[in-house]
């Protein structure tokens, strides 16, 4: 008989806390299953972001690093200089990276570090209660901008693409965006962090995915209308692909004649 | 063979020190007046094949530390009171995870910007935690170069026995003067030994998974943890306590001071012995644990204390508090990045006993 489904042994089988609908189970799902793909379980460490997903370690089954909010990526710096044979998993959302983390991922891409960063971006701060994030979209409503997030007048800035910033920078190998709206995606998203985690373990440059993912809690929804509410606004502003891929592996571009 | 002595800057020596000790990683930033040491380090720790990293806030050279303490590895960071206080949120996580590492502060002078001579107005913020939360990290306070590389070695040791990160407490003159210095032995970062609480190689070290954090929502966890890290601070207060004594035996008044300040008391100290005063000088090397005992000791055979600091006085609490109230304590301090001279910590001294 051949076995069409098994639980990923670097995931521990234990039910999340995570609201229902939520995008981090399936995120550390799919990380889960590379890990296990790669043969990579006694060799990964996740360095955990502050938000949600702080309860990473409690779901993943190999070592972990908790540092302060924001201080991932320089954490992640410290563990992969240390032990670069292993795989390290640099996870964050949004208020994380692109908030009060925003000196440490620019800073660690632009290093090239040799770690993987997975940044789930659901355009809210989910842990504390639905405050405004960096990614929040125009007009989207927040605690902290009541009447939808207002760039001019109430001078709430605009939504970070945190890929396309990331991308002119020349330590940035590997830069993708995915999204877990649907299988579809969910494969695609699969597969972009396979890319990152090879290149990764080749030693190649900064490696990045984004994640586009559901938070149907802080956005007051069901989780099937946060669905919908992620393809109809999130994808339309933050398009899903490969970003940037400079990898060794990549296809050479086109020659011109 | 004769012991080979260099001349070098304190900086310098520091780093010197510190990659004998089998420093594997050091991250700095920019900041006056220890920019030698992060110099230093770049040269020799890249030129070993270590790690040395040139990082893009005082924040994240901590952050750094935290991430290859995790590891295992012996890692350092340096800076000035400024990039100090910007690294104690750092400081608190790698209490709260019972983290080593070694960080120097060469002080300089302050509040805010302050100015880049030096100054021991980082004595509160040192000895007590200095960011949030209940903790404390053993601080270390070298008198000069020699003792700066000495303590500066030995902090790796110190930080690993206790899991708790060390900090040495220089100021801008200890690290700008140079010295005549003996060097520690090197130790090849390869024989040091593997952590059973450090992550990575789990199937080497034939151990479970292991989560470096210091989060704990639970309260009663939380306490546990933190009641069992105090009992490991118990520990430290009994073995680790150190200080020096000179000619306090037979003293009337005993100056209090540590690093340059009790260079100074030194020298008002022979300047009063010439003229017949009973002078002495206690000199704490721990600025945490603080020696309370021995201080209440010496107050309970009749003493006197003058403390010497440059600040608006924060030594003399401690100082205070240990004599608790059966000696009188006097206090004669600098700031601004003044340093006080002999000679008018003589006048004072020479006031006090009326002479």
């Amino acid at each position: 008989m051949e076995l069409v489904y098994g639980h990923p042994k670097s995931l521990k089988p234990i039910q999340t806390k995570y609201c229902p609908g939520c995008g981090h189970g399936v995120i550390h799902r799919i990380i889960a299953e590379v890990v296990d793909e790669m043969g990579l379980q006694t060799k990964a460490i996740i360095t955990n972001p502050v938000g949600c997903s702080i309860w990473a370690d409690l779901y993943f089954d190999f070592d972990s690093v908790q540092p302060a909010h924001g201080r991932t990526p320089a954490a992640a710096t410290g563990v992969k200089r240390m032990l670069p044979d292993h795989l390290v998993i640099c996870y964050q959302g949004d208020g994380d990276l692109a908030a009060i983390g925003t000196a440490e991922i620019i800073h660690a891409a632009n290093r090239g570090e040799k770690f993987t960063t997975i940044f789930v971006n659901n355009a809210i701060y989910g842990m504390t209660g639905g405050q405004m994030a960096p990614t929040t979209l125009v007009g989207q409503h927040a605690t902290t901008a009541p009447e939808g997030r207002d760039p001019i007048v109430a001078g709430m800035g605009y939504p970070i693409r945190v890929c396309e910033l990331l991308s002119s920078l020349e330590g940035t190998r590997y830069l993708a965006r995915g999204s877990v709206n649907n299988m579809v995606n969910i494969r695609k998203t699969k597969n972009y962090i396979r890319k990152a985690f090879e290149a990764q373990m080749r030693g190649e440059g900064f490696t990045m995915v984004e994640i586009l993912s559901q938070c149907p809690t802080n956005w007051q929804m069901n989780p099937v209308e946060s669905v919908e509410w992620l393809e109809k606004n999130m994808i339309t502003f933050y398009p899903l692909g490969e970003i940037k891929n400079t990898l060794s592996t990549a296809p050479a571009p086109a020659q011109a004649h | 063979m004769a012991e080979e002595i260099r001349l070098m800057k304190g900086n310098e020596a520091i780093g010197e020190a510190a990659v004998r000790a089998g420093c594997r990683a050091y991250f700095g930033y920019p900041i006056t007046p220890q920019n030698e040491l992060t110099a230093y380090m770049a040269k020799h720790m890249l030129a070993k094949g270590r790690i040395f990293i040139q990082a893009e806030s005082e924040v994240a050279a901590i952050n750094m530390v935290y991430g290859a303490s995790s590891t295992g590895a012996r890692a350092m960071t340096s800076s000035s009171s400024p990039g100090v206080s910007l690294k104690q949120e750092g400081i608190s996580y790698l209490c709260g995870a019972d983290l080593p590492a070694v960080i120097v502060n060469v002080a300089r002078s302050g509040p805010g910007l302050g100015g880049i001579s030096p100054s021991q107005g980082d004595y509160f913020q040192a000895t007590r935690g200095g960011g949030h939360g209940d903790y404390y990290t053993i601080v270390l306070a070298p008198k000069g170069v020699q003792d700066a590389a000495d303590l500066t070695y030995e902090a790796f040791s110190i930080s690993e026995k206790w899991r708790v990160p060390v900090l040495v407490l220089a100021d801008g003159l200890i690290g700008q003067m140079m010295e005549g210095v003996v060097l520690p032995e090197p130790i090849d970062p390869a024989t040091l030994p593997r952590w059973q609480w450090a992550v990575g190689h789990s199937v080497e070290m034939g151990r479970p998974y292991n989560h470096v954090s210091s989060i704990n929502l639970v309260p009663d966890e939380l306490e546990a943890a933190n009641r069992k890290r105090f009992a490991r601070y118990g520990q430290i207060k009994k073995e680790l306590l150190r200080y020096e004594e000179i000619e306090v035996e037979d003293a009337d008044v005993v100056f209090v001071a540590y690093g340059t300040s009790a260079r100074v008391s030194h020298g008002a100290l022979e300047m009063a012995r010439a003229k017949g005063m009973k002078v002495g000088l206690f000199r704490p090397v721990t600025l945490w644990p603080f020696p309370y005992a021995r201080l209440l000791e010496l107050a309970e055979k009749g003493k006197r204390f003058l403390c010497v600091e440059m600040s608006m006085g924060q030594m003399v609490e401690d100082v205070r508090l240990a004599v608790n109230g059966k000696a009188p304590v006097y206090f004669y301090g600098r700031c601004g990045g003044n340093i006080p001279s002999q000679e008018e910590v003589f006048a004072e001294v020479a006031r006090l006993m009326g002479k």
